[in-house]
C-alpha cells in the first residue's frame, strides 16, 4: 500500500546510476560465500585439492557423485541430520508460536490480575542471554534424564518471548476490542471468539513468528552441541560442525570428507533458502510490525 | 450488558456489582488461560533454569572435600581469571567495531533500497537478506573455505598482484576475519528491520521537505534517520546482546584456526569448555551469570546514555 502510494507521489522515477553500482558490488559480496559453494561442490577431491581456480568450476562436473556419497556416507547419516533439523525446527516452530499466540492475544486484550507485573517480566527477559540458560538447563535435564533425547532440543525452543512480545503489539493494533465485544454480545464464548474472530485478524503475524521461531530452531547450535551426544539426533548444525572438526584434525587424510562438507553446507541452506523466497511477503509484513512504535 | 437496562432501578445496582465481579473475575480467568501455557514454559524453562544457575554458582566442588559452598568465591575467581577477562575483553572490543560498521552498512544499504525503486533494487534486497537464513554455523564453515590457504581464492587473487594473501587464520587478523563473518551475517536483516521501517514513513513529509528546499541528502539525515531512530535502537541492543554472547563462529572455526582460537576465546566458550569438558559445571554457571550480568549492564548502559528507555520496553 505505502510502496504503491509513493511511487504515485513521484514525479519522475529516480535512478541513481552511482547509488546503483555501490549496490551492486554489495550484492557481489552477500553472494561470494555462496558461489563458492555452489562451486565447489561440483567437484571431487582432485578438483578441489588440485590447485585449479577456486572460483570456477572443474573440468568433471560430478554433483551426482557428490550427492550420492553425502547421503550414503556412514550409513546415510546426513540425511537423517536434516531430518532432525526438520523435526526441530516444526516442533520447536509449531510449539513457539501456538504459545506465543495465545500468550501475545491474552496480555492485549484481558485486563487480569498480575498482567503488568507479568508483561514486563517477560519483555525483561529478552535480555536474558540464551546461552546462559544452556548450563543450568542441560544438569536440570540431565536430572530428569531428557538429555539426549529429542525433548532435549524441542523443549527449550518452546521459549520465544520476542514472539510472545509481536503478537502481542500486533493483536493490540489489529484486533478491535468492538468486535470482540460484537462477538460476544452474539453469544459467542471465549474460546470460540478467539478462533473465529481474533485468530484470522492475526495471522498475518502469526506466519511471521512461525517463520522466525523455525529458523531460530534450524539456526541452533550451542544448545544442541551441549544437549546431544548420540550423532544420530544431531541437527545438521551440528553435524557438520563435527564433520568439519574431524577433517582440520586430519588434513591429509580426509579429502574425500571436505567435499561432502562442502556439499552438505550447500544442502543444508536449500529447504530455508526457498522458504525465504516464496513466503518472502509473510516475514516483511511481520518485520514491519516488528520494527516498532 | 443489555441485561441489566431491563432490570428495576432498585435491583440493579446489587445485580451489577455482581454481574460485574463475575465479569472481571472471568476476564481474570480467560486472561491467564490465555497467558497461562507460556508462563509454565516461561517459568519452567527460563526462571527455573535462572535461578539454578544462580544456586549452581554458589558451590565449588573439588577432589577432596566434595561440594562446598562459597558464596562468591566463583565470581571472585571469575573476575580475576585472566582468560575470563581476555575473553570479556575480547566480546566488548569486538562489539565496539562489529555493531557500528554492521548498522552503518544497513543504514545505507536500507536507504538506497529505499530511495531508489527499481527491478535490481528490489533484486539486491533479496540476495542482501540471503545470509540470515544460513544459520550462523554454516556461514562460518563457507567463509572458513574461502579464509582456507588450500582452497580458499586468495592466494589467487592476491597471487595476481604478486602480494601473499592475508591469513584470517591468524593471531594478527583472527579478529578481522570474525568482524567480516559477522557483517555478512546480520547486515542484510539489519537492512530488512530499517527498510521496513523506512516504509513506514508518511511520504508526504519528504515532499514538505522538498518544497523547503531539502535535498536528498538533507532528506535522508534529517528526517528518513531521525524518524527510524526507535528501529535502529532496537537493532543495537540486539546486536550487542548477541555479540556479547558469542559462540557459534569462533567454535566453528576453532578447528581450522588451531592454536588462535583458544577454547577459552570468548567467556561464552569458556563456559561451554568449563562445564562440558571439564565437568566443572558450577564455575560454568558462575562465568554464564556473570556473562549474562555483563550484558545486562551494557544493555541498560546504552539505553540509559540514549535515554529512549520508554521506546520499547
Amino acid at each position: 500500500m505505502t510502496a504503491r502510494s509513493r511511487t504515485a507521489g513521484r514525479q519522475r522515477p529516480q535512478r541513481h546510476f552511482p547509488l546503483q553500482v555501490l549496490l551492486g558490488f554489495l550484492v557481489v559480496y552477500f553472494l561470494v560465500p555462496f558461489w563458492w559453494v555452489i562451486v565447489n561442490s561440483s567437484k571431487d577431491a582432485p578438483g578441489l585439492f588440485g590447485g585449479g581456480n577456486t572460483m570456477w568450476f572443474a573440468d568433471r562436473i560430478d554433483y551426482v557423485e557428490n550427492l550420492t556419497r553425502l547421503f550414503t556416507y556412514d550409513g546415510g547419516i546426513y540425511g537423517r541430520w536434516i531430518l532432525n533439523s526438520t523435526l526441530y525446527a516444526l516442533a520447536g516452530g509449531v510449539g513457539a508460536t501456538i504459545l506465543s499466540v495465545m500468550a501475545g492475544y491474552g496480555f492485549a486484550k484481558y485486563r487480569f490480575a498480575g498482567r503488568r507485573f507479568s508483561f514486563s517480566v517477560m519483555l525483561g527477559a529478552l535480555m536474558v542471554p540464551a546461552t546462559a540458560l544452556v548450563i543450568p538447563t542441560f544438569m536440570m535435564f540431565s536430572g530428569l534424564g531428557l538429555t539426549n533425547t529429542i525433548w532435549a532440543v524441542i523443549l527449550p525452543s518452546l521459549l520465544n518471548p520476542f514472539g510472545v512480545y509481536l503478537m502481542h503489539v500486533y493483536a493490540r493494533d489489529a484486533v478491535p476490542d468492538e468486535i470482540l465485544d460484537a462477538a460476544r454480545a452474539d453469544g459467542a464464548g471465549e474460546i470460540r471468539t478467539f478462533f473465529r474472530v481474533a485468530f484470522p485478524l492475526m495471522r498475518p503475524a502469526v506466519v511471521t513468528v512461525l517463520l522466525l521461531s523455525a529458523v531460530a530452531s534450524w539456526n541452533n547450535y550451542f544448545l544442541p552441541l551441549a544437549m546431544l551426544s548420540d550423532n544420530r539426533l544431531f541437527p545438521v548444525t551440528v553435524g557438520l560442525g563435527v564433520w568439519q572438526g574431524v577433517a582440520s584434525a586430519n588434513n591429509a587424510g580426509s579429502t574425500s570428507l571436505w567435499s561432502l562438507i562442502i556439499l552438505g553446507a550447500l544442502v543444508s541452506v536449500i529447504p530455508l533458502v526457498i522458504a525465504f523466497f516464496t513466503l518472502q511477503r509473510h516475514w516483511r509484513g511481520g518485520l514491519s510490525v516488528g520494527g516498532l512504535r | 450488558m443489555t441485561l441489566l437496562i431491563e432490570e428495576s432501578a432498585a435491583s440493579t445496582q446489587k445485580k451489577a456489582h455482581k454481574v460485574r465481579g463475575k465479569v472481571r473475575l472471568r476476564e481474570h480467568l480467560m486472561g491467564w488461560l490465555f497467558v497461562g501455557p507460556f508462563g509454565i514454559v516461561f517459568l519452567a524453562l527460563l526462571i527455573a533454569p535462572l535461578a539454578y544457575a544462580l544456586y549452581l554458582s554458589l558451590w565449588q566442588k573439588k577432589l577432596i572435600g566434595g561440594t562446598n559452598f562459597v558464596f562468591l568465591g566463583n565470581y571472585v575467581k571469575a573476575f580475576t581469571d585472566p582468560t575470563f577477562l581476555s575473553g570479556v575483553w575480547f566480546v566488548v572490543r569486538f562489539s565496539l567495531v562489529a555493531i557500528p560498521l554492521q548498522i552503518v552498512i544497513a543504514l545505507a544499504m536500507a536507504l538506497i533500497v529505499d530511495a531508489v525503486t527499481s527491478l535490481f533494487t528490489r533484486f539486491s534486497r533479496l540476495m542482501i537478506f540471503l545470509p540470515y537464513a544460513i544459520p550462523t554455523v554454516i556461514g562460518a564453515v563457507m567463509w572458513g573455505f574461502l579464509y582456507s590457504k588450500s582452497f580458499g581464492p586468495l592466494t589467487d587473487i592476491f597471487g595476481l598482484f604478486g602480494a601473499t594473501a592475508p591469513d584470517f587464520f591468524s593471531k594478527n587478523l583472527i579478529f578481522y576475519g570474525l568482524i567480516n563473518v559477522v557483517t555478512w551475517q546480520w547486515a542484510g536483516y539489519y537492512m530488512i528491520i530499517l527498510y521496513a521501517a523506512l516504509q513506514g514513513i508518511d511520504p508526504s513529509l519528504y515532499e514538505a521537505a522538498r518544497m523547503d528546499g531539502a535535498g536528498k541528502w538533507q532528506i535522508a539525515l534529517r528526517i528518513k534517520i531521525p524518524l527510524i531512530a526507535p528501529a535502529l535502537l532496537l537493532i543495537l541492543v540486539f546486536s550487542l546482546i548477541g555479540t556479547l554472547q558469542f559462540f557459534n563462529e569462533p567454535q566453528i572455526l576453532r578447528y581450522l584456526a588451531a592454536g588462535t582460537i583458544a577454547p577459552g576465546f570468548t567467556p561464552n566458550m569458556y563456559a561451554y569448555q568449563q562445564a562440558f569438558a571439564l565437568a566443572n559445571f558450577n564455575y560454568g554457571s558462575a562465568i554464564s551469570f556473570a556473562l549474562g550480568g555483563i550484558v545486562f549492564v551494557c544493555v541498560y548502559a546504552f539505553l540509559f546514555f540514549t535515554r529512549k528507555r520508554r521506546s520499547f520496553l
